[in-house]
């Protein structure tokens, strides 16, 4: 009874996020995948000590080469260390992935957080997003890289716009439901002013949905990355993306499959390591749409 | 109240039923050996606070407990010597609607949306018995004309929707009746019923019981509809029983402390305070109005006038309640006057200067002289922040440093009775009550000239709802805040206030001293709404009939108001 006062539960003063998060590190799935991505970090920023060349050196004399002591996974059609190639790869799959992620979150959620708080705003914004979700993905893509030059910078661009009004439903649908609970409107009766409120009793609400929305945003831009570049309108040739490695590979898949099959193999685990962990956090943070065991 | 025929065989027995949560290791006790019979014709109410492990009870006799959480691992559930808890699946859905019912609390969701409510009715008969779909019907509309339902054919043919609360309980309880099953079970039937609509059903129960002598097992934590329904009482309190008795043995003659404290916690009806005419009036509401308005596309919308005209004025040290039903338009009153809502016509003058005017730069200004509790302590803190961070931010936000707001908030957690070092703590390690008086205290601490208490007791425990209204007393008597407090429990509005507004469908009906106005009603709803009040026959305080009480104080022995 709460005649004494003030005497709960004896558990430390925690936050009810982090112990979430704490709970979703259990399973072999999601630890293998952590250590996935963490190897992949690894490999990306280590890249230039760990036996690697120039990837870009073109030495005609050793076309097409098999593997040997000196080109652990062989050379591409140009001459040039095809293992060089695939880990400098990851930097810039990785770099992609990153990059989209922040520029489609921090976007979205500005966008999102405004659309949600502002009725006026809130038609304006959702039928500009509608617009952008009914073209596909990969054409806007295409366009967009078309229109402004394929750059590192424009293709980051080019991949995040399409990735944008999904974040935006998502944040906007939150805060809806979250400006009409008791704390927020406490808030208001306190004199808290409306920026304020929105940063620290609203958008806390659109944390957890927001790094599972990241992590699948985060595989799916290196997949787009990878198809543009297989299309041939992502980043430059010249730069050692697994996209452009695959395309270029494509023509001698007969002759070595490994030109495709180790920056394709690269691609998969990635994209599955992130999903996986996409969704132990989906399950852990928001309970409600786990799988019913 | 039904003759206790005692000397027959009970129809329901319950004897030493345990069921514990979880499995394996982790097994931990919910409920633990409990004991009582049911004989034909009689009601039996089961009482308890929340967690006292009543609606645990109820569902383990309809075998509806979520399996693989709940278990139970003791005792019996004889129905007419068969025991439920070792049937099957197959016999046990037998039992089920011809030999136990049960009808729910909310009965919106205990009714299929999509399907017309005849139909419903009807799906019980065509599965338990072999009736064609003619005699079916005209079976089921009787049922229908039995509970009192008006135009049956339409009734019938109606989407839940369609239907008012009540209408729609009176549906869950034909479906139940149907088969005139030997045992109802009713799982806090009337609690998210308005207290006329509630007086109804009760007299429908009670008229269909004695029709059919079925054994009513009634869950409820209020002590106002146990007195008016009950044969015998059985009371618990985490998992056990306390007391069982007859109604008169446990309301007059409570031999359990616990007991003791649940009956003399239920408010009484009779007021305790005077208005007080000569304060300084500090808030003035004036012909407030607020229209709600559908937006379409195309044409008029529809218009619900929540507040018209209304007017009542709150004098320093005052607390007025705004009593009325569900719609009646009092939570709305007091969102407009804190605006949260803006008021579509009218005033609310706070000492003389108009709110609903002002522009939002100047209304945060004013804000820290209206202070606001909200009705679902579980809901007004907000779960990321520490309790600490949650009431220093009104302070803060009007320029107060951080020490001297750490520094008050001590002093307003004292006052509400609670130590400091809540501070640290996050608002889920609170029990209701506890995060309740934080509300309080958060709100206390801007030393607000108004106090705004929209439901603020209607959620928690009746005795932990005592304590609060004594701490929200104790605040008016220390600081001199005018509180406006709105109120569907006319007991609790009688405990605190010195004068009491009452509204309906948007329009005050009546307002005045709260002695005048419970005392002698002048206006038909204010009576029919006191006439409701469950339990109003009983002086809870003093364990007796109120009958008893008034002939006391008629022969002089006895003051007739016991201010406790």
């Amino acid at each position: 009874m709460s005649s004494s006062p003030a005497v709960a539960a004896p558990v430390a003063p925690a936050s009810p996020l982090l112990a979430q998060l704490k709970s979703t590190l259990r399973g072999w799935p999601v630890i293998a995948a952590i250590v996935v991505i963490v190897a992949l970090v690894l490999m990306a920023i280590f890249a230039p000590w760990l036996g690697t060349s120039d990837p870009g050196l073109i030495d005609a004399s050793q076309r097409l080469k098999p593997i040997s002591a000196a080109h652990w996974l062989g050379t591409d059609a140009f001459g040039r260390d095809v293992y060089s190639r695939v880990l400098y790869g990851a930097r810039i799959s990785l770099t992609v992935g990153l990059g989209t992620v922040i520029i489609a979150v921090s976007l979205g959620l500005l966008i999102g957080v405004v659309a949600g708080y502002f009725r006026w705003a809130d038609a304006i914004i959702m039928r500009v997003m509608d617009g952008l979700m009914a073209i596909p993905g990969i054409l806007l893509a295409i366009a967009l890289v078309s229109l402004s030059g394929a750059s590192l910078f424009t293709v980051l661009i080019a991949i995040a716009i399409p990735e944008i009004p999904r974040v935006v439903r998502m944040v906007r649908s939150v805060m809806l439901s979250v400006r009409t609970e008791s704390f927020v409107e406490a808030a208001t009766i306190l004199g808290t002013r409306v920026p304020l409120v929105m940063w620290r009793h609203m958008m806390p609400s659109t944390l957890a949905p927001l790094i599972v929305q990241g992590t699948y945003i985060f595989a799916s831009a290196i997949l787009t990355e990878a198809i543009l570049s297989f299309l041939g309108a992502g980043i430059p040739p010249e730069t050692p993306s697994w996209g452009n490695a695959m395309a270029e590979g494509r023509v001698y898949f007969m002759l070595l499959p490994g030109l495709v099959l180790y920056p394709g193999v690269l691609v998969s685990l990635t994209v599955l390591s992130v999903n996986v962990l996409g969704d132990a956090l989906r399950d852990a943070l928001d309970p409600r749409m786990a799988k019913r065991v | 109240m039904t003759q206790t025929s005692s000397s027959s065989a009970p129809v329901l027995s319950v004897r030493g039923l345990t069921v514990q949560a979880g499995h394996g290791a982790a097994m931990r006790q919910v409920v633990g050996d409990i004991s009582f019979d049911v004989h034909p014709g009689e009601t039996v109410c089961i009482v308890g606070e929340s967690g006292s492990g009543k609606s645990v009870t109820s569902f383990s006799i309809m075998g509806l407990l979520p399996k693989g959480s709940l278990t139970p691992t003791a005792g019996q559930i004889l129905i007419d010597g068969e025991d439920l808890l070792t049937a099957t699946e197959h016999r046990l859905r037998q039992l089920r609607a011809s030999k136990v019912a049960m009808v729910f609390q909310e009965p919106m969701t205990a009714l299929n949306p999509v399907q017309r409510v005849g139909e419903q009715v009807d799906e019980v008969l065509r599965l338990h018995t072999p009736l064609g779909a003619g005699e079916r019907r005209k079976q089921v509309l009787a049922m229908l004309a039995s509970v009192h339902l008006p135009d049956i054919e339409r009734i019938y043919a109606s989407f839940p929707h369609q239907l008012s609360g009540g209408q729609r309980q009176r549906i869950v309880i034909a479906m139940a009746l149907i088969l005139k099953p030997r045992v109802l079970i009713c799982d806090e039937p009337t609690t998210a019923l308005d207290v006329t609509t509630q007086k109804q059903i009760l007299t429908l129960i009670r008229e269909l019981q004695q029709d059919q002598q079925t054994a009513v097992v009634f869950i409820t934590h209020d002590f106002g509809v146990v007195s008016e329904i009950a044969d015998r009482i059985v009371v618990m309190n985490s998992g056990a029983v306390v007391e069982t008795g007859t109604r008169d043995t446990i309301l007059a003659n409570p031999a359990q402390a616990y007991t003791r404290m649940l009956v003399s916690s239920v408010p009484s009806l009779i007021p305790r305070h005077r208005a007080l005419h000569d304060a300084e009036k500090v808030l003035e509401v004036v012909k407030l109005e607020k229209v709600f308005e559908e937006k379409r596309m195309f044409g008029k919308g529809r218009r619900v006038v929540a507040a018209n005209a209304v007017t009542f004025s709150i004098r320093r040290g005052e607390i007025l309640g705004v009593v009325g039903e569900s719609g009646s338009g009092k939570s709305t009153v007091a969102r407009c006057v804190v605006k949260l809502i803006e008021p579509s016509g009218g005033n609310v003058l706070f000492k003389r200067k108009d709110l609903a005017g002002l522009p939002a730069r100047e209304m945060r200004q004013m804000r820290q002289r209206v202070q606001f509790v909200f009705q679902d302590p579980y809901r007004s803190l907000n779960p990321r922040r520490t309790v600490g961070d949650s009431l220093i931010e009104g302070l803060i936000n009007f320029g107060t440093s951080r020490e001297a707001a750490l520094e008050a908030v001590t002093r307003a957690l004292v006052l509400v009775g609670m130590t400091p070092d809540a501070m640290q703590r996050y608002p889920h390690q609170f029990s209701g009550g506890q995060r309740q008086r934080l509300c309080i205290a958060r709100a206390v601490v801007m030393e607000p000239d108004v106090l705004v208490a929209d439901e603020a007791v209607s959620a928690l425990d009746v005795s932990v709802q005592a304590q609060v209204l004594d701490l929200l007393e104790e605040i008016r008597q220390r600081t001199g805040v005018a509180i406006l407090f709105i109120t569907h429990d006319l007991r609790v509005a009688a405990q605190i206030c010195n004068t009491i507004v009452v509204m309906r469908r948007g329009e005050v009906v009546e307002a005045g001293d709260a002695m005048s106005v419970l005392g002698d009603p002048q206006h038909e709803y204010t009576r029919a709404l006191i006439d409701a009040a469950p339990g109003r026959e009983w002086d809870f305080q003093n364990f007796r009939p109120v009958a008893e009480t008034l002939a006391l104080a008629a022969a002089g022995s006895s003051p007739p108001i016991v201010v406790a």
